[in-house]
């Protein structure tokens, strides 16, 4: 009898759970697939779930219009180059803010947290006039800094909550052990926090992928990232929405795939000290 | 870590900055002309083997507000720019462009459609060379016309496309009796109101920079567009710009659309259902001597202070050139070619047979005058826009009242007080008034 | 001794990113505010001069400010709602046993890495678009009217966007606070008979409160600066209706090119912005025990 019930409960969970994971990737679905139409099936009324007629050819138009591979590359140079220096700097001030709390810790950080609020827009110009001063346009030095910049308060933050959860008690028993403080951030704080070192960089990745105000105006040609190649497609003359779709498809691909196979430790990091 | 060496390779690629012979960066829209122009970059780079081209292609807003960036704090991204008849006054006036002296022997800048050139020229020197030019007319379903038992002259007057807008509109069977611009912007619904307003002898702007739009004449520009496009036109109509108004006409949702030129290659191109059965007349007028037809040429400019003037103004007399007009019409056929710019294309027999809307393109464009646009006299040039900086902003406000007044979310009197409002308070705030 | 050598390191592992931030914040801040009381307008580099606060009047009195504040906190709540009251569902969902739960789950993450720009063109053009959206032909299939979502319910359309990106970031969170409830707890609270209702409202969301703190706190600083969202769909429009106080300083600084008045703009958000960080810190922040 429980049995029979446990089971009947798990198909109306396990349909209801589907149902809503497809409506909820329904948008992302119906890019895909309109990227395999022909223009004239994108915009038919009504609209058909697959392709009547399963077609390549929009990936080989945006392939033969603009320079994927060069994009591509851009967009992972940035957002993993602007991560690696996030971490760089993130890194000690968590762990400091973490270990030798001092009765400030907490306002430094939400004052971190709200140099975020700042509208980008309102401050382009001044950081362009800056960029052009210092040779950092169409740079991706330059981007890397800035998308540093845009994140750092989120990865301080979000290290700060993960190194919080490390029992003090294992650090002083390293200290009785008679390990320094450079010791014992190699030896044992890194391999407890590398779990969350690497879920705040998936974190930031995907963020720093995603940006699409600074990347967008502070290049031109040569550090254009993907968000400048879905540009391109976005509102042209004509209805192109099976060509806007493949350059999305392009676009998000990379860093959904990535997100999906690190699923797992994106998640577990991915917590803000919201988990006790 | 198989992963490692392809990233550090990326890094390499990415960091190595490449200082080869001479590149230039070319900034322009995503237009299918534009695009055309960038996959026939060969027949350029064999013919000068010294000058690379380095292509940014981005829709026409992103486009727009990159370029200006750039040029306004002399950033020096770019090395040719494609830009509107709206930015070539402005920036000339700036000295931010360098006057095009040296586009060849065989350039023959004579042969530009003077109305194009005028707009693009200061003191009789060229600052922007016209890659393609467009006005605006009707485009109208000559079987459904015939069906609603009327006849479109070559000249409409604004009474006759309301007539014949209720007399063809079917909502049983999904036809649009006229489909117009309703997407706010002040290249969007802006373009066409601009334009509509003049033939109905209204102006932004009296001699003194007042704004007018408390004046009777836009109140009955507004209203009509707003009435007709109650009765007869598409569901949601205040976000369909260009495109979606194009995607109507092609599906035969339309009975009549007052568009750009440049479309009439599109209703009856491959895409089009109706391909066979599309005719063309003149923008509409309201006998008081000015056509609700506007004037644009998207056209390539070099920025002042750039290194690569030379290599600059090669390029741009190729892209602009009777050869390349030859060049497109020979891999992709005459009616490909970019419209709108040259006297010798609309005199070529090959292209006649090709475009049987060029006629009535040529027409259009020759009777917009961008410095003399209005009934009363103003004191800006520009048809469907006013050539001054403020334009950009103001233009984006009041086609966002506009649009709320064809959505039904504001009356016609509330929509034409608040832009007279904002109008008014912008040309204080710029020091006008 | 050893304290206070920690403590001196601790002071120089925290100086790099907090000098950096300051310069971040400091060298816009204080270029923004010098702007902000000038004439300056990329449009016309010849005019230029101290304005006081002419700029700060020109924003501060525009028709559409009223309304933008107005809106940008109506987005934020409107989000905020949807996606701590649908994330919690989602997580009470995703924690039952279930048949192929791990794709379940990459279905329901998937917006949240999903550029803001593709999802709002996606969204605008091939889910609420009037003529060929899907939601279009769902009415035209049950024979209701079309809705034209971006013109009769554009702020509402914009939620619904920014919704479902930030949907699954909130329900993840949720979901592993949730599982980390004591089993013995649910088990022990099952036992006492507590129906559904009762064990949600007195140990299911007392356990989260932390967990939607955090939520909280985290959207509110993207959802305060929501831009491409509104840039590609609406335009702040019709009227003034999906204008945000982000896209009125957009207008300023990139279709006027007014520096001063954008600057004055940014300065405006900028302080705004930081009352409603005190806000949120003295009201939720309580939860958050650093």
């Amino acid at each position: 009898m429980a049995r029979a019930a446990t089971t009947q409960r798990k198909i109306v969970v396990t349909t209801a759970a589907w149902i809503v994971g497809l409506l909820i990737f329904f948008p992302i679905l119906w890019t895909i697939l309109t990227s395999f139409k022909t223009e004239g099936d994108a915009i038919a009324f009504p609209p058909s779930l697959f392709p009547p007629h399963w077609t390549l050819e929009n990936y080989f138009e945006v392939q033969s219009r603009s320079d994927y591979f060069r994009h591509f590359v851009n967009s992972v140079v940035i957002s993993i180059g602007s991560t690696v220096l996030a971490l760089l700097i993130a890194v000690p001030a968590a762990w400091a803010m973490a270990f030798s709390p001092t009765p400030k810790t907490r306002d430094i950080m939400m004052w971190m947290l709200s140099t975020k609020m700042m509208p980008a827009v309102g401050v382009l110009v001044p950081i362009y006039l800056i960029f052009r001063t210092l040779g950092l346009l169409d740079n991706v030095w330059g981007l890397m800094v800035i998308l540093m910049l845009m994140n750092l308060p989120i990865v301080v933050w979000m290290l700060y909550t993960y190194f919080k959860e490390i029992p003090v008690d294992i650090l002083e028993a390293a200290r009785m052990d008679g390990a320094t403080l450079g010791k014992e951030l190699v030896y044992v704080l890194v391999p407890m926090a590398v779990p969350g070192i690497a879920s705040t960089m998936l974190l930031n990745v995907i963020l720093a992928w995603n940006e699409a105000f600074w990347t967008l105006n502070l290049t031109a040609a040569r550090a254009a990232p993907l968000t400048a190649f879905i540009a391109s497609y976005s509102s042209p003359e004509g209805l192109f929405w099976a060509k806007l779709s493949a350059a999305s498809t392009l676009a998000i691909a990379p860093i959904l795939v990535l997100g999906w196979i690190s699923q797992k430790q994106l998640v577990r990091g991915l917590t803000f000290g919201a988990v006790k | 870590m198989k992963l490692f060496p392809v990233i550090a390779g990326a890094f390499l690629v990415a960091l190595a900055s490449s200082a080869s012979a001479e590149t230039l960066t070319i900034a322009t829209v995503n237009n299918g002309d534009m695009i055309l122009m960038q996959k026939l970059t060969d027949d350029f780079t064999t013919a000068n083997p010294d000058i690379q081209l380095q292509w940014v292609t981005m829709e026409e807003n992103v486009l727009r507000q990159k370029v200006t960036t750039d040029i306004a704090t002399k950033g020096g991204q770019y090395d040719v720019l494609t830009i509107g008849t709206y930015e070539v006054p402005i920036w000339t006036k700036q000295g931010w462009l360098v006057p095009l002296d040296n586009l060849g022997a065989d350039y023959d800048v004579d042969d530009l459609l003077p109305a194009i050139r005028g707009g693009l020229s200061m003191d009789g020197k060229l600052y922007a060379a016209p890659f393609y030019g467009e006005s605006s007319m009707v485009m109208y379903r000559k079987d459904l016309m015939e069906k609603a038992g009327l006849t479109m002259p070559d000249a409409p007057t604004w009474d006759f496309i309301r007539q014949a807008a209720d007399a063809m509109t079917d909502r049983a069977a999904g036809i649009n009796g006229v489909c117009l611009r309703g997407k706010a912007g002040w290249g969007e619904n802006m373009a066409f109101l601009t334009a509509m307003s003049n033939s109905f002898g209204a102006r932004w702007f009296d001699e003194t920079w007042t704004p007018q739009f408390d004046q009777p004449e836009w109140k009955d520009t507004l209203s009509f567009y707003v009435d007709m496009m109650k009765a007869d036109g598409p569901e949601g109509s205040s976000s369909n710009g260009f495109n979606e108004n194009l995607a109507l006409f092609q599906q035969g949702k339309c009975g009549m659309w007052i568009d750009a030129t440049v479309a009439a290659s599109f209703v009856t191109g491959k895409d089009s259902t109706v391909a066979d059965k599309v005719g063309f007349a003149l923008a509409p007028d309201k006998g008081l001597g000015k056509r609700g037809n506007w004037l644009w040429a998207w056209s390539l400019a070099v920025p002042a202070g750039s290194q690569k003037v030379e290599a600059a103004e090669k390029f741009i007399a190729w892209a602009t050139s009777k050869h390349y007009a030859e060049l497109v019409a020979s891999k992709e056929g005459w009616a490909n070619v970019p419209p709108g710019t040259r006297t010798s294309l609309y005199a070529n027999p090959n292209y006649q047979a090709a475009a049987p809307f060029a006629k009535m393109t040529l027409d259009s464009i020759n009777s917009a005058d961008p410095t003399h646009p209005t009934v009363k006299p103003v004191p800006y040039v520009g048809v469907q826009f006013v050539a001054i900086p403020e334009f950009a902003g103001i233009g984006m406000t009041v086609g966002q009242l506009f649009s709320a007044a064809l959505a039904g979310q504001s009356s016609v009197d509330d929509a034409l007080k608040q832009a007279q409002d904002v109008t008014m308070r912008e040309m204080q705030k710029a020091g006008y008034l | 001794m050893a304290t206070r050598q920690t403590k001196a390191l601790a002071r120089a592992m925290m100086a790099p990113s907090i000098i950096v931030l300051f310069v971040w914040m400091i060298v816009p801040l204080v270029l923004t505010l010098w702007f902000s009381f000038q004439r300056y307008n990329l449009n016309y580099p010849e005019r230029s001069g101290f304005v006081w606060f002419r700029n700060y009047y020109f924003f501060l009195t525009d028709p559409a400010f009223l309304q933008a504040i107005g809106n940008t906190l109506i987005l934020v709540v409107g989000v905020l709602v949807i996606t701590v009251v649908g994330g919690i569902l989602l997580a009470l969902l995703l924690d039952q046993p279930i048949w192929g739960q791990g794709i379940v789950r990459l279905l329901v993450i998937a917006p949240f890495f999903v550029m803001p720009t593709v999802s709002a063109l996606v969204w605008k053009n091939m889910m609420m678009h009037p003529q060929y959206g899907i939601f279009a032909w769902i009415s035209k299939t049950l024979g209701l009217p079309t809705v034209a979502w971006l013109t009769d319910y554009p702020l509402a359309s914009v939620i619904i966007i920014t919704a479902w990106e930030w949907l699954p970031f909130a329900a993840l969170i949720l979901l592993t606070a949730l599982q980390s409830l004591d089993e013995d707890q649910k088990e022990a609270s099952e036992m006492d008979g507590a129906n559904f209702v009762n064990r949600f409202i007195y140990i299911i969301l007392p356990h989260l409160a932390r967990a939607i703190t955090v939520v909280i706190l985290i959207e509110t600083i993207f959802l305060l600066s929501v831009f491409a969202e509104i840039y590609v769909t609406t335009q702040g429009g019709p009227g003034y209706s999906s204008t945000n106080l982000p896209f009125l300083v957009y207008v300023q600084a990139l279709l006027n090119y007014d520096v001063g008045g954008a600057s004055a703009g940014g300065m405006v958000a900028v302080v705004l912005a930081n009352i409603v960080a005190i806000f949120l810190i003295r009201i939720v922040g309580r939860n958050l025990d650093a």
